[in-house]
């Protein structure tokens, strides 16, 4: 196993308008694993999400990388901020997939999935576009290749989401309550996706509130409440028999 | 559903299920629509009737200079006007809206002020300002900022009443433009930037692969509004003495005394040039509508076609 875990947060913080949502968080993935994170609404889960790929900057604390600083370069005591071009750079090497898809309406399915490598990571366009035609093959969306992502159903619009981040060949996913928006039959085909990027070893930090998901594909499940992490463990242990009393209620509640 | 089935149900009618199959719809009858109709064509055919009968119009002289060599002139020069000031106000325009969503606070009220004013003084001074400006400035040099000069050109060389005209028009335009192109760029939903960021999309590439097409949805509608604005617009240039269109009748009518027919010249030509830029905004629209419809508009074209096949099918039917 690597030394370097994929992703490394140190007592990271965020507040929003005077209102804490992260209080010092540390979490910590290593390379391969599947983490998903479990909580309450207003919990901090998507914040603490966004703050990996520093879509949120983080008023106090670290979030490394791949061993890498995101956001910040350091200098003896000394953190500087990054430049945009170079947080860019940075977010380019982690797939971000989002609750409400965000495709580019304006585009084809192939050119959305295609854009990002060819404009963010200057790769050749011919080789990038052989690349996404595989990539939404995987995902069962080669007859869709033409389509706006109007025309398709929020399933297929997530799928296509997920083959645009891996289409940048990330070193890490993350997953912002990717099912969420989906009609209850849908989420199925998305879910089916995202247990083969699990089982092909693919790093990834998935916050949903999927309790099978979790309990299938996940090798850790964080449980986040009032911007900290009350318990965290295999999924075994935190979902079949939590330690702390808020995990239970949050459990109960959701499983009922 | 349990009521319908009884409301068929009953033996005494004799009506099976089968019966409806060929049922006829008769559709709703409208009086009043035919009212509105007769009330509307016989106002219609007062109004021809009045614009036709009516010596004063003068339709003979109409035709006589619709197509005079100084009217074409006319109405190129005024063709020139417009596009040149709307491709130049669009360009600064795109910039200074750009400039105001900036996080940098000085190219902010920079381009706000730039706003304030343009839009605050009428284009009529405007114009008189640009015309007038070698009695601002004698000469315009350039060169190194406060610095020397590498060489200098006397202003009334370089703005002559085109330029000036062109000059006057593209920056007043230029402050309403901003606004339109601003009001597009805030209509996209910020799910779209959050995308782009963290699919490490460079700030540039977004603007234009990203918002741009996506904000031209809203920009479109308006900036052609401007655009058959300025169409007529560019007639408040007669004041800088510019053989434009509305220039050009005035001095026909001065020396022929013709006011009413030479007026329709230019209104006709005016008819004719914003019916042109009408049609080309309704396939610009479309152009930008992919992707935000389902199912785009049909042209007129694809609606004829439609319309003959139909018929064909019902001759054939």
């Amino acid at each position: 196993m690597s030394s370097t875990p994929m992703v490394d947060l140190r007592g990271v913080h965020k507040c929003f308008a005077g209102i804490e949502v992260l209080r010092g968080v540390d979490l910590t993935v290593r390379p391969g694993e599947v983490t998903v994170v479990l909580g309450p609404s207003g919990s901090g889960k998507s914040t603490l999400l966004r703050t990996i790929n520093h879509l949120e900057k983080v008023d106090r604390g670290l979030v490394r990388v791949d061993g890498e600083l995101i956001g910040y370069r350091r200098s003896g005591r000394k953190l500087h901020e990054l430049p945009e071009r170079q947080v860019l750079r940075q977010r380019s090497h982690i797939g971000f997939v989002f609750q409400n898809f965000n495709l580019f309406p304006h585009l084809t399915v192939l050119d959305n999935v295609a854009e990002a490598p060819i404009s963010a990571q200057g790769r050749d366009r011919a080789t990038v576009l052989g690349e996404a035609r595989e990539l939404l093959d995987r995902v069962g969306l080669a007859d869709k290749l033409d389509e706006y992502p109007r025309r398709l159903s929020g399933g297929q619009q997530q799928r296509v989401a997920i083959a645009r981040a891996l289409a940048l060949r990330p070193k890490l996913l993350l997953f912002d309550e990717p099912t969420s928006a989906l009609d209850p039959e849908l989420v199925g085909e998305v879910l089916d996706v995202m247990r083969d990027l699990a089982r092909s070893g693919t790093t990834m930090v998935v916050v949903t509130h999927e309790i099978g998901f979790a309990r299938e594909a996940a090798d850790t499940v964080v449980f986040l409440d009032e911007g900290r992490v009350v318990e965290q463990g295999p999924p075994a242990q935190v979902l079949d028999d939590p330690r702390e009393p808020r995990t239970r209620a949050f459990l109960g509640a959701v499983l009922r | 559903m349990s009521e319908l089935v009884t409301a068929h149900a009953p033996p005494v009618r004799h009506e099976g299920p089968d019966d409806d199959a060929d049922l006829t719809v008769v559709q709703a009858r409208h009086p009043w629509r035919w009212v509105a109709t007769a009330v509307v064509a016989v106002l219609v055919a007062m109004a021809l009737h009045a614009l036709v009968t009516n010596a004063a119009w003068d339709w003979a002289t109409v035709g006589q200079y619709l197509f005079a060599p100084s009217i074409i002139r006319a109405v190129l020069l005024t063709l020139q006007l417009t596009v040149l000031g709307i491709v130049v106000g669009f360009v600064l325009g795109t910039v200074l809206a750009i400039m105001r969503l900036s996080p940098n606070p000085l190219l902010r009220s920079v381009s706000w002020t730039y706003i304030w004013i343009f839009r605050s003084v009428p284009l009529i001074l405007q114009l008189l300002f640009w015309y007038n400006l070698a009695l601002l400035y004698k000469s315009i040099s350039f060169g190194v900022p406060f610095g020397p000069a590498l060489f200098e050109i006397g202003t009334m060389d370089l703005v002559g009443p085109v330029t000036a005209a062109v000059l006057g028009l593209a920056l007043h335009q230029a402050a309403y433009a901003a606004e339109v192109v601003r009001s597009g760029f805030l209509g996209i939903d910020q799910g779209q930037l959050e995308a782009a960021a963290a699919l490490g999309i460079p700030r540039w590439r977004r603007v234009r692969r990203i918002q741009l097409p996506q904000a031209m949805r809203t920009i479109v509608p308006t900036a052609a509004n401007e655009l058959i604005g300025l169409v007529k617009g560019t007639s408040v240039v007669y004041i800088m003495a510019l053989s434009e269109l509305f220039y050009q009748v005035q001095v026909i009518y001065t020396r022929t005394g013709r006011v009413i027919p030479m007026l329709l010249v230019a209104a006709v030509w005016y008819l004719v040039l914003t019916t042109v830029l009408s049609i080309g905004q309704f396939y610009v629209e479309r152009h930008y509508a992919k992707g935000a419809l389902r199912v785009l508009p049909p042209t007129p074209l694809q609606r004829l076609r439609a319309t003959f096949a139909r018929f064909r099918r019902e001759v054939a039917a």
